[in-house]
């Protein structure tokens, strides 16, 4: 497991340890990676991550075609794998969680841990707005940094 | 689904029980439940069907047959389940001093019925 920011780790690590999660990923709405469990390669991770925050974008306006709130989370079940995905607002913004998790575990155990980590992230964020903004000339900087410490490198 | 509301309301009425609920195994989500008061039932789904799996593999592993009736005893409450048909388990979450024979025909009866 590792984490951009380290006060993330210690809720993420509680989460993986109750839920058995097999693939976990928390980033921004815009598909920044804050912290990932499981994933041995940086292009699987940045793959996941930007299509993560597409779903979520797409049922995000789906919900406001619908003139409804956005939706908390969405599910798939395989045979093998299920997959959870979930907006949720922390002191830092709006951020999505993708866990992937097999037969050891449930989507009930999933659901019950990952709010206990979003309530964990809520308590343990600091309160102001994070310092570096990833945009324009900073992006490719921010990325390689990100991934450096992501997959220790 | 008036057929499982019916079927959980002969278990809430024996004496000591708090609530009772059908849930998935496999997915660790409530199906249906009844007379839950004050009990969130989602936590006690989550974690009680991941027991029951628990249970049901370590008696494979053992080489003795699913367990049949699981009962949990703690300070403050009781939680009891009966597996079902293939996914599904009939938990029940009493007082301490429920009667848990009578609610474990109940449970066996509603579980037999193969709802």
């Amino acid at each position: 497991m590792r984490a951009v920011e380290p006060w993330v780790e210690g809720p993420l690590a509680a989460f993986l340890d109750e839920s058995a999660a097999r693939l976990t990923l928390l980033m921004t709405s815009a598909g920044q990676v804050l912290a990932q469990h499981g994933f041995t390669r940086a292009f699987d991770v940045m793959s996941a991550a930007a299509l993560g925050a597409g779903i979520m974008a797409s049922t995000d306006e789906l919900a406001r075609l619908m003139d409804a709130p956005p939706f908390r989370a969405l599910a798939h079940q395989g045979v093998q794998h299920g997959l959870f995905l979930s907006g949720f607002d922390t002191p830092q913004g709006r951020w999505i969680g993708l866990v992937v998790f097999g037969p050891e575990s449930s989507l009930g155990l999933v659901q019950l841990f990952f709010q206990r980590l979003v309530a964990d992230l809520a308590k343990q964020a600091p309160t102001e707005a994070p310092s570096n903004r990833v945009l324009g000339s900073d992006f490719e900087d921010e990325l390689n940094a990100s991934l450096r410490t992501l997959f220790g490198q | 689904m008036p057929e499982f509301a019916t079927a959980l309301d002969s278990i809430t009425r024996v004496h000591g029980v708090r609530g009772a609920m059908l849930v998935s195994v496999s997915d660790g989500l409530v199906v249906a439940e009844s007379s839950m008061d004050g009990v969130d039932g989602a936590p006690v789904a989550a974690l009680t069907a991941s027991l029951a799996g628990r249970l049901r593999r370590t008696t494979e592993a053992a080489g003795r047959r699913l367990p049949t009736f699981i009962h949990l005893r703690a300070a403050t409450g009781t939680v009891l389940a009966v597996p079902s048909n293939d996914d599904l388990l009939v938990v029940t979450i009493g007082a301490p001093d429920i009667n848990v024979g009578l609610a474990r025909l109940e449970m066996l009866h509603v579980a037999e019925r193969g709802i």
